[in-house]
């Protein structure tokens, strides 16, 4: 194996410009984690709504939340990734269309943000309804016969038990949307696997470039799980399992 | 709405040989990784509950490692990293299946450590007490009760990893997302092979995720 190790490769200058490759890897990091955190925050709104119908009684809202899971959870990220950047602009009317294929601006950090909002939204939508239905069927019976409205019950009685028991699957989609935020580079979101692969063109130091970068999506996934851990100890429950620890 | 008049779906029909070899390939990855996963990964976890400690360690080193980085950062990272310790280039096609095999050996490892730990601890002594070793104590009584538990976790995270195997499209392998790619190019149709594909990647993990539905029913009326 002769590899050239040359680790001081961050600090020079890229071919035919006056950054330096950390640079790069600073911009692609501050992208991966726009679009990580901003996919997250629609996953967690679409994913809870979803999530909570798919438990209520009416057969048309649960099968509506049912088939949102369904669609979103059994076509693969990268292919629905590109359904939304080259096939659902041609579905627009014809106005709307060309402004999103012309004009639109950050056109591909937006559909990176929806497209991965929405597949993450129905892995968190099952969560929730397990987390509701890990509940005793008597919560719900207790907040009716005090005489609260269902949409009352879910409120103040079933849901903030349920947020609570799923902490820790949440954990794990937030470090999900992370990891996979990576395959925005695909449609040219300018964020860290997309900065990796240029700089180990540009640089052909591909095992720096590689470790770095790794590096950084470690970083970022590990603060994730200690914010998710720092929440799950503020809002835990007295005299459940979880609080004995 | 008149703007699916400008949708030109006669070029699926001539393309599906192509996208077959494709497909197939794809098939090809699921299957190999899928069992190589799983053989790995239960040897991973024998080896993360083991009470030799720097075995452990090792194993859950591995297993954490492979879990935090994006699959992505590992396939770019094997297709690298494998040429320049052979000395020759690889095909992207064979470094898929490698990458795909050590990957999801972490993740098969996991279900499997939870299968392993979901078997009473009376088992385990009762096969020592008839004077079984300890190959014989796993592969006789552990791990066929393991696997049983398991089977509707190993299925759902296969089919995980048959969507998974289109991220091969970042170096280059013929599966079937690259073929419906290149099927589309050539036809000067790509926005009907990515609406075709979707929908093939759809009917397949959703029959796949039905089967799971069946097989849970079915070890629930076991028990």
């Amino acid at each position: 194996m002769n590899y050239h190790w040359n680790w001081g490769i961050f600090l020079e200058q890229v071919k035919g410009g006056d950054e330096t490759y950390l640079h790069w890897l600073i911009s692609g990091l501050g992208w991966t984690v726009a679009v990580a955190l901003s996919a997250w925050v629609i996953a967690l709104v679409l994913g809870s709504i979803v999530g909570t119908l798919r438990t209520v009684p009416n057969r048309w809202l649960s099968g509506l939340a049912t088939a949102h899971v369904e669609l979103f959870r059994n076509i693969p990220l990268l292919v629905q990734l590109l359904l939304w950047f080259f096939v659902v602009p041609e579905l627009l009317p014809r106005d709307l269309s060309l402004w999103v294929k012309q004009e639109m601006p950050a056109k591909e950090f937006f559909t990176a943000v929806i497209c991965l909002g929405l597949f993450t939204s129905a892995r968190v939508a099952e969560q929730v309804r397990a987390g509701i239905q890990s509940l005793s069927r008597g919560q719900k019976m207790a907040g009716l016969a005090i005489g609260f409205t269902l949409p009352q019950t879910y409120r103040h009685v079933l849901l903030p038990m349920a947020f609570r028991i799923v902490i820790p699957p949440l954990t794990s989609e937030f470090m999900n949307i992370i990891k996979n935020s990576s395959v925005a580079f695909a449609i040219g979101v300018l964020e860290l696997t997309f900065q990796a692969r240029q700089m180990q063109e540009d640089s052909e130091q591909g095992i720096e470039t590689y470790l770095a970068v790794t590096l950084l999506y470690f970083i970022v996934a590990f603060s994730a799980n200690r914010v998710m851990a720092l929440i799950e100890r503020r809002s835990r429950v007295p005299g459940y399992i979880a609080a004995a620890k | 709405m008149s703007f699916f008049a400008q949708f030109d779906f006669s070029v699926i029909a001539p393309s599906l040989p192509f996208l077959w070899e494709g497909l197939k390939f794809t098939a090809k990855l699921t299957l190999i990784a899928m069992a190589g996963g799983i053989f790995l990964g239960t040897l991973l976890a024998l080896a993360r509950l083991s009470s030799i400690a720097p075995l452990a360690m090792a194993a859950t080193w591995y297993v954490n490692l492979m879990r935090s980085i994006p699959l992505l950062m590992v396939i770019l990272w094997f297709f690298l990293i494998i040429p320049l310790l052979t000395g020759k280039p690889m095909g992207a096609e064979t470094s898929a299946i490698i990458t795909f095999t050590a990957f999801e050996a972490a993740y098969f490892s996991e279900i499997m450590r939870a299968g392993i730990q979901s078997v009473p601890r009376g088992q385990v002594f009762a096969g020592q007490a008839i004077g079984m070793t300890y190959w014989q104590t796993m592969s006789y009584v552990v791990l066929p009760q393991a696997f049983r538990n398991m089977l509707p976790v190993l299925l759902t995270q296969t089919i995980i990893l048959f969507q998974d195997t289109s991220l091969v499209y970042a170096i280059g392998a013929k599966d079937l997302l690259k073929a419906a790619e290149i099927a589309g190019k050539n036809y000067g149709r790509p926005i009907e092979m990515y609406v075709f594909v979707a929908l093939v990647y759809f009917l397949i993990c959703f029959a796949l995720s039905r089967l799971v539905k069946h097989f849970q029913a079915r070890t629930a009326i076991i028990r």
